[in-house]
């Protein structure tokens, strides 16, 4: 797990941590099953607060991608989770959305495009 | 689901986390300290009404609570009763009403116990100069039960600190890790700092930074770390205190204060009648103005203007300079 938080950021740091497990989860950096650094450590190790760090950690259990486990640290829920799966789902959306629009403004049909996917899912 | 306490019933202290179906009601999470057998008093430190007359100064009905596992910044200009509070809490000025609680009891209760509990640090060194390590190890020996040699003796190593020179040899800094030192190699549950971190280096600052959340890591522990050195807090406070003349302006987690205001910067022309009256602590000069605003009403703020977050900082000049306006 990598996590660098910056000062300059526009985004509040508990919203950083946030986003960058997410981001490690969706791409695969982070595998479910992982147990990730309890809350206090967490802390410690980026040298901010507890409360930013429990505020990160809510929220991402909020948002299905992690469990707390009683008395233990916090683990990255399995991809079959429902709420995990939409997550997935919106993440392909988005990169077929600028795929379409991008061939759609260079005039390319729809079968090109279903081709063009074809060859790079072979690959 | 994380149980903490600052989830009893403190729905205020997260108003910027729309979904708040987390937090636990205190019936519930009493009943869930009965069943589990944890200790159900969270509050290290409280703190209820403290008031203390002097001559020139009135440390005014100050109360706040720190809770179990969490460092609290305490801040205010110099003069605004930051020490006297300390100073309260640790029983070196008689307060001349209200009650201060450290792990639950007061110190009439069981002063010995009470005092035992809590390491303090301040910005002067409080030993002899004459002394060396030994006449400290052997003065906190003779005062304090819980004194442990053996974590003193690996903190004087681990610090580098002279065994054979006087303390009136010792640097800043040097002085400055002795009191860790000490104050560390006893079992205390409260660490409190009174501007501990003035005058030191930033690898100095840094390493204290690391100290004092190795202090809180096991959750049981708290801080309480009166500074205007506001960057340190900036990293590692969950709470900040803000005392202005002998009254609390500000008691609030740290993110939660930090993302209520936003600082803007603007041409004092287009400074309208109906701006103003929403800007906090004005501030002029020759090219422009800085002021803050409440982050809710950021629709107020025409385009145009530079929008930043502030730091504690700002947040501390620009509330002190409305206060001194409104006065």
């Amino acid at each position: 797990m990598k996590i660098l938080i910056s000062n300059q950021s526009e985004l509040p740091i508990y919203a950083q941590i946030k986003e960058q497990i997410k981001e490690q989860i969706l791409n695969g950096q982070i595998q479910e099953g992982t147990e990730l650094p309890s809350i206090r450590k967490l802390a410690k190790e980026l040298g901010v607060s507890v409360i930013t760090t429990t505020r990160a950690y809510n929220d991402l259990e909020e948002e299905g991608f992690i469990t707390s486990m009683q008395g233990k640290g916090s683990m990255v829920l399995s991809k079959e989770n429902e709420l995990l799966k939409e997550k997935y789902l919106l993440r392909i959306e988005d990169g077929m959305e600028i795929a379409v629009e991008t061939a759609k403004r260079i005039g390319m049909k729809e079968e090109e495009l279903v081709d063009l996917l074809h060859k790079l899912w072979e690959e | 689901m994380f149980v903490l306490p600052q989830h009893i019933g403190k729905v205020e202290r997260n108003k910027t986390n729309k979904r708040r179906e987390d937090r636990v009601h205190a019936s519930t999470f009493m009943a869930i300290c009965a069943v589990t057998g944890m200790d159900i008093n969270m509050e290290l430190l409280e703190v209820k009404g403290l008031t203390k007359r002097y001559k020139e100064f009135l440390l005014d009905d100050v109360t706040f609570s720190l809770p179990k596992g969490y460092i609290m910044g305490y801040v205010g200009q110099n003069g605004a009763g930051k020490t006297t509070t300390i100073n309260c809490i640790n029983q070196i000025c008689n307060a001349d009403g209200g009650t201060v609680y450290v792990n639950g009891r007061r110190y009439k209760e069981n002063p010995i116990g009470y005092k035992e509990e809590i390491g303090f640090i301040g910005d002067e060194s409080y030993f002899p100069k004459e002394m060396k390590i030994s006449d400290v190890r052997s003065v906190q020996k003779t005062f304090y039960k819980s004194f442990q040699e053996g974590a003193f003796n690996e903190m004087v190593s681990r610090f580098q600190l002279p065994e054979k020179r006087r303390i009136s040899e010792f640097s800043r800094g040097m002085k400055v890790k002795l009191m860790f030192a000490v104050a560390l190699s006893r079992d205390t549950k409260l660490l409190i700092l009174d501007e501990a971190t003035n005058g030191l280096d930033p690898v100095i600052r840094s390493e204290v930074l690391k100290i004092l959340q190795d202090y809180i890591s096991d959750g049981e522990r708290s801080i309480l770390f009166s500074t205007h050195m506001l960057e340190d807090l900036e990293q590692i406070a969950d709470y900040i205190v803000f005392i202005d003349q002998g009254k609390i302006i500000i008691n609030e987690a740290k993110d939660d204060l930090l993302e209520s205001y936003i600082l803007i910067k603007g041409d004092k022309a287009e400074l309208t009648p109906e701006l103003r009256s929403r800007l906090i602590g004005i501030e002029k000069k020759e090219f422009g103005f800085e002021a803050l605003i409440k982050s809710d009403e950021a629709r107020y703020v025409p385009k145009g203007f530079v929008i930043n977050n502030p730091s504690i900082d700002k947040i501390m000049i620009h509330l002190i300079r409305n206060r001194m306006e409104e006065r």
